[in-house]
């Protein structure tokens, strides 16, 4: 227990810099509701039922957009998320999230918040650290790591037949996320986890999730956060489109209902909310792992009071 | 048709097919990549070459049972190329090839009870219980006063391997070894 109050005193002093540093941006803490009716529709996420037609959120995001859409240009919330059937050294069911967002700023001001953080984080636990991370895309690293030339565009075919080529072996994947992952775990993770943080921009449009397009391209404005073998943050130049937002919602609904998860309505009120919202960019960054790196833990069970199986 | 697993059925010990070869798992973690599908990290034992592979295994990747059997079998004898085993039960005889039983083979005294380990009908392993005694039958003579310190010695096993022991061990002390890292634990007694 010894090792575990010196990790839970680090964690606190990590959470005040967090805060202070959202109040040095002037940014709004917010709190939005755990029992949502509308938990993300995101494929591979499954929510947890809360009784009343409600689930517990997986991340506060839905909510966090409305309040943007309703003229707070800067809020960040520290918040529990829930997730079913994630369990492992690097996931707990329950866990802890920072998200926030930014109108009217580049996704690169996410970026540099992002960085900011990991000095705090790393100044509160006296890891070296001097600030520096790499910033590259998914394609630059698919071509050095596993030989793939990544387009951008493709369809599962069109993947599969790189894969080929590099000389992989597809396994059978299903679809496009499948094997993209499978090659990104294979032979992309494990190099990060030997170099300096790294942001990992402009992911190809079929894994845009909740993030835009950027007009002309196949990329979306998304970036995935990687420092020391743990993925921290997940950012989009949020799509404000409505009605792309409302298309992804509903293909995702029938994937889910095609491999019988539970399909939510389309979140009518978050489309509103859209409508009214300007360009933003938006993160969530795990907390647990943020600490996690700050104290070169291995596991989540390390940096929290009561890991799940001592709950 | 053979037995296949779902990956959530993967756990220490299963034994699956991996491109054509048997494998053992050893290590499994669970993994997501940030709004992918979840994936098993999968380490496992080629139980054929003993070599290591790591696999990142699809969530719904579906692995085919490895035809494995365990058998325990007493060890008869060395026959230069081959050690034999004999099944008790039946008296049935079978040899291993000296390259299949690696460096086993100098924890494994004569008439030894081992799991003989058969893929496809052909014995290809052996598992040595984890800890053995043997009689030291060769090292330099013990010194006194030094049993506080960690300075070893080679010492040879009646079995064949050499194992590092601490100085105040000598020829015809009965020692007790972990077979699977070959490391020394104790003196058992006196041959």
């Amino acid at each position: 227990m010894a090792a575990r109050r010196e990790a839970l005193v680090a964690r606190a002093r990590i959470l005040d810099e967090v805060r202070a540093y959202f109040r040095s941006q002037d940014f709004l803490e917010v709190e939005t509701p755990s029992r949502v009716r509308n938990p993300g529709q995101e494929l591979h996420l499954d929510a947890f039922y809360a009784e009343g037609g409600r689930y517990l959120i997986t991340s506060p995001e839905h909510h966090m957009k409305r309040l943007v859409g309703a003229g707070y240009d800067r809020v960040f919330q520290v918040c529990r998320c829930f997730r079913q059937n994630e369990e492992g050294p690097h996931h707990q069911p329950e866990f802890t999230m920072a998200e926030w967002y930014r109108a009217r700023a580049p996704l690169s001001s996410i970026a540099d918040d992002c960085e900011a953080l990991l000095v705090r984080a790393a100044a509160v636990s006296g890891r070296p650290f001097d600030g520096e991370c790499v910033r590259t895309t998914v394609a630059a690293l698919l071509a050095t790591h596993a030989g793939v030339e990544l387009q951008g565009d493709e369809d599962l075919p069109a993947l599969e037949r790189r894969v080929r080529t590099a000389g992989h072996d597809p396994r059978g994947a299903r679809t496009f996320d499948e094997l993209f992952f499978q090659i990104f775990l294979d032979h992309v993770e494990p190099a990060l986890a030997q170099g300096p943080p790294t942001f990992v921009c402009d992911w190809p449009a079929p894994l845009a999730a909740l993030a835009r397009v950027r007009p002309g391209t196949p990329w979306a404005e998304r970036f995935e956060l990687y420092a020391g073998g743990l993925e921290l943050a997940n950012a989009f130049g949020e799509l404000t489109d409505a009605v792309e937002q409302r298309r992804r919602f509903e293909a995702e609904a029938e994937e889910r209902h095609r491999r019988d998860k539970v399909a939510y309505n389309v979140d009518e009120r978050l489309l509103a909310g859209l409508a009214t919202m300007p360009e933003t960019s938006g993160v969530a960054l795990g907390i647990d792992r943020l600490v996690m790196w700050a104290l070169g833990a291995s596991q989540i069970a390390d940096v929290v009071a009561f890991p799940d199986p001592e709950v | 048709m053979a037995q296949m697993y779902d990956t959530s059925e993967i756990r220490k010990g299963l034994k699956i097919m991996m491109d054509g070869n048997p494998y053992t798992v050893v290590e499994f973690q669970f993994v997501k990549p940030g709004k992918g599908t979840a994936f098993t990290r999968t380490k496992m034992k080629n139980l054929l070459t003993g070599s290591v592979l790591e696999r990142n295994l699809r969530s719904g990747e579906r692995l085919e049972a490895a035809d494995v059997e365990v058998k325990n079998m007493q060890y008869l004898y060395d026959e230069g190329e081959f050690c034999v085993f004999m099944d008790n039960t039946n008296y049935e005889q079978v040899q291993i090839t000296n390259d299949l039983v690696g460096d086993d083979k100098g924890f494994m005294p004569m008439n030894i009870s081992v799991d003989v380990l058969f893929f496809q009908g052909r014995a290809v392993g052996v598992t040595l219980p984890n800890f053995i005694e043997q009689e030291i039958v060769e090292t330099e003579p013990g010194a006194r006063g030094d049993t506080a310190t960690n300075v070893t010695k080679a010492a040879k096993l009646a079995s064949g391997a050499t194992v590092k022991v601490p100085l105040f061990i000598n020829q015809g002390d009965v020692v007790r070894v972990d077979t699977r890292t070959g490391e020394y634990l104790d003196r058992v007694g006196r041959a």
